[in-house]
């Protein structure tokens, strides 16, 4: 296995939260305007429409298999406020 | 004498490091931009469920109910209370003991806080049966960037387990685990959504569970073959990545995607496959059909039969550590009540889910098929070349959701 | 034992350089964020005309000499939908000094709209802005999104999102500007 620098990490680290920092200004302009997710915000485009009965269908998967992990799901949606 | 250390980190040490660092950093950018414009707290809802799982000699069912709310503009709160009531025995069960029954109690309390457009969650769930408690916490953190175009979510859990048996009073075992999670969601176009989301998970002391046995042959035995306890590592450490992505079609309905890959230190290797598609009939009904797969390669350990005892160091003949797939086929109804959106309830809807799953197993042996009839021996397979073992089992949710 | 030594030496040290850079990373996209949200419009309030639900079509520039608040909206944002009892209120209160809401309703389907406002009546003029037309106009960043215009025909007050207890800020503007 290559053992990777804490500079190079730290680096990527930097690149990242600027990029996601910039990000939260209003300087970007989306090309998904917020008055165009009607579809979006449907629910049907929801990756989490019902929490109760998916938390339960992975539980039934996950305790009968081997792999765990790599469930979750969040965004999308109105994008409201 | 002063020596200057060159840090190294080795990858999955990197990943959580990494997580961790990103966490912080969010936390702090996000307080930073405090004049930056704010995103939603989970919408308010209660839902009562009726979960039922029949299949491989078990049958599971009980309730879930899940009640949230606003507090205000900033604090969602939740609560969760879901109980499993289990008899039958799988066949790992029925062939080494006899069929039980038993109850398993999950509560579950978290509080969401919105600031600006960071999304804090903490959840603390607890799990309750006779033979086994465990205490998890989770805290997540969610920023919308990029015109909320990109969410990026981090999360930690930690568990705590504590492992008996039923009958040896003195038997008890600790377990704990660390979760690390970190996903993206992006909106491609206005009818378009991808998701990435990587998972490290590491756990450590008691892995097994301590019912489960192996076996080994022995000639001087009836069957030709004997069972001891199963004996793991005590350490485990796994990476799961999935992308995920939904797609809207014009005539509202949509199709979504999953694929999924995993492997771990204990040598397993899966992967699964989910297709969905969701159907809408007017304001009132939705219909969702998918199908999953998921097929997994044996953990390094495990084997069906071993050839003496304690063969190896670390023995297992758990199912869920062999080679095998499955295939599940679902179908979903849903109709929708619209009240009036000045009324306190928003609507409420009633749902039905359902899924049909086939486990088929590569090197998991049914030893069940040969303990029929005492002294018949027309029939009964050799020792190891038992009937490869295949099961399938019948999901069900039936629940009554309201929106306030 | 292993003894790790902060040797700090400024002109050399690269953990030095680094950690100057993070500390001016943060502090550029501090002030960067701060100044480009500091640009609130201001100016005169684009003009359009639009159709409205009561048939017709509804022009801002004749509202000149009425103080204006136009609230985008749409039947698929939740805030947006809390806010139009609020908005209903203060119409009320102010219809008789000057003072009218244009609500612009940016929905693909306007007759989801409709539904919404069969649970939710308004005595304010609701207009279509189908194509998105007005909402590029005004350059919308959030849904909803409030503009409040005085009897000029200028923007005075720009206000993202929907929160409770946003509709004060409003009621604050309005008494205001209908004073000047």
């Amino acid at each position: 296995m290559k053992a990777i620098k804490s500079t190079h990490l730290r680096l990527l680290l930097v690149i990242m939260v600027s990029g996601f920092a910039s990000g939260c200004s209003s300087t970007f302009e989306p090309w998904v305007k917020p008055y165009e997710r009607d579809n979006l915000a449907d629910p049907i485009m929801s990756m989490n429409r019902n929490p109760v009965s998916l938390a339960y269908t992975h539980h039934a998967y996950q305790a009968r298999e081997g792999a765990r992990g790599a469930e979750g799901g969040a965004g999308g949606g109105c994008g409201c406020n | 004498m002063v020596v200057i250390k060159q840090k190294t980190i080795t990858p999955s040490g990197t990943v959580r490091k990494l997580i961790i660092r990103l966490i912080i950093a969010c936390i702090i950018v996000g307080l930073f931009v405090w004049q930056a414009f704010a995103a939603v707290l989970p919408q308010d809802r209660s839902d009562a469920m009726y979960h039922s799982y029949q299949g491989g000699g078990m049958s599971i069912d009980g309730p879930s109910i899940l009640l949230r709310k606003k507090i205000g503009n900033h604090v969602s709160v939740s609560a969760n209370y879901y109980v499993d009531t289990i008899s039958g025995a799988s066949i790992d069960v029925l062939a080494t003991a006899s069929p039980y029954a038993e109850e398993r109690t999950e509560n579950s309390v978290g509080v969401d806080f919105l600031h600006n457009k960071t999304l804090m969650s903490l959840n603390y769930t607890t799990s309750s049966e006779n033979d086994f408690e465990a205490q998890s916490i989770h805290f997540g953190v969610s920023q919308d960037f990029f015109g909320d175009l990109t969410t990026l979510s981090l999360g930690y859990s930690k568990g705590n387990d504590e492992v008996g048996k039923t009958g040896d009073e003195s038997f008890l075992e600790l377990a704990e685990r660390q979760n690390y999670q970190l996903g993206v969601t992006q909106v491609i176009t206005k009818n378009m959504i991808l998701g990435l989301s990587v998972e490290n998970i590491s756990d450590q002391g008691y892995l097994n569970n301590p019912y489960r046995s192996v076996r080994f042959i022995d000639a001087s035995s009836a069957r030709g073959y004997r069972f001891e306890t199963e004996v793991y590592p005590n350490t485990r450490r796994s990476n799961a990545a999935s992308i995920t992505a939904n797609y809207y079609l014009p005539y509202r309905a949509s199709v979504y995607g999953e694929a999924k890959v995993f492997s771990d230190s204990w040598g397993i290797q899966a992967n699964t496959y989910k297709l969905g598609y969701i159907h809408t009939f007017g304001d009132d009904w939705i219909v969702e059909m998918r199908a999953r797969h998921y097929q997994q390669d044996k953990a390094d350990f495990y084997q069906d039969l071993y050839t003496r005892s304690a063969e190896f160091n670390f023995r297992a003949r758990d199912k869920e550590m062999s080679t095998f797939n499955n295939l599940s086929l679902g179908l979903s109804l849903t109709y929708e009540f619209q009240f009036s959106a000045a009324n306190f309830f928003k609507k409420s809807t009633i749902n039905l889910d359902f899924d049909h799953v086939n486990y088929n197993y590569d090197d998991f042996r049914n030893v069940l098929v040969n303990s029929t009839l005492e002294g018949d021996t027309s029939g009964i397979a050799p020792v190891g070349e038992e009937p490869l073992y295949q099961f399938s089992a019948n999901i069900t949710r039936f629940y009554v959701s309201i929106f306030y | 034992m292993l003894l790790y030594v902060k040797d700090f030496d400024p002109k050399t040290s690269a953990k030095f350089y680094s950690r100057l850079g993070l500390a001016v990373v943060f502090i550029s996209l501090f002030l960067t964020s701060m100044n480009s949200l500091a640009a609130n419009a201001k100016g005169p309030a684009p003009d359009f005309t639009l159709a409205s639900k009561d048939g017709g079509n509804v022009r801002l520039q004749e509202q000149l000499g009425n103080v204006v608040l136009i609230n985008f909206w749409a039947s698929w944002c939740g805030p947006c939908r809390e806010e139009l009892p609020y908005l209903e209120t203060l119409q009320q209160e102010y219809a008789d000094l000057g003072f009218t809401i244009l609500a612009v309703n940016v929905d693909e389907n306007p007759s989801k709209a409709d539904i919404l406002l069969n649970d939710i009546p308004v005595s304010f003029p609701v207009l279509f802005d189908v194509n998105d037309d007005v909402s590029k106009l005004y350059k919308v960043k959030a849904m909803p999104t409030t503009v409040i215009v005085d009897r000029d025909g200028n923007q005075r007050l720009l206000h993202h999102g929907y929160k409770s207890g946003d509709e004060v800020k409003y009621k604050q503007a309005v008494k205001a500007l209908l004073r000047e």
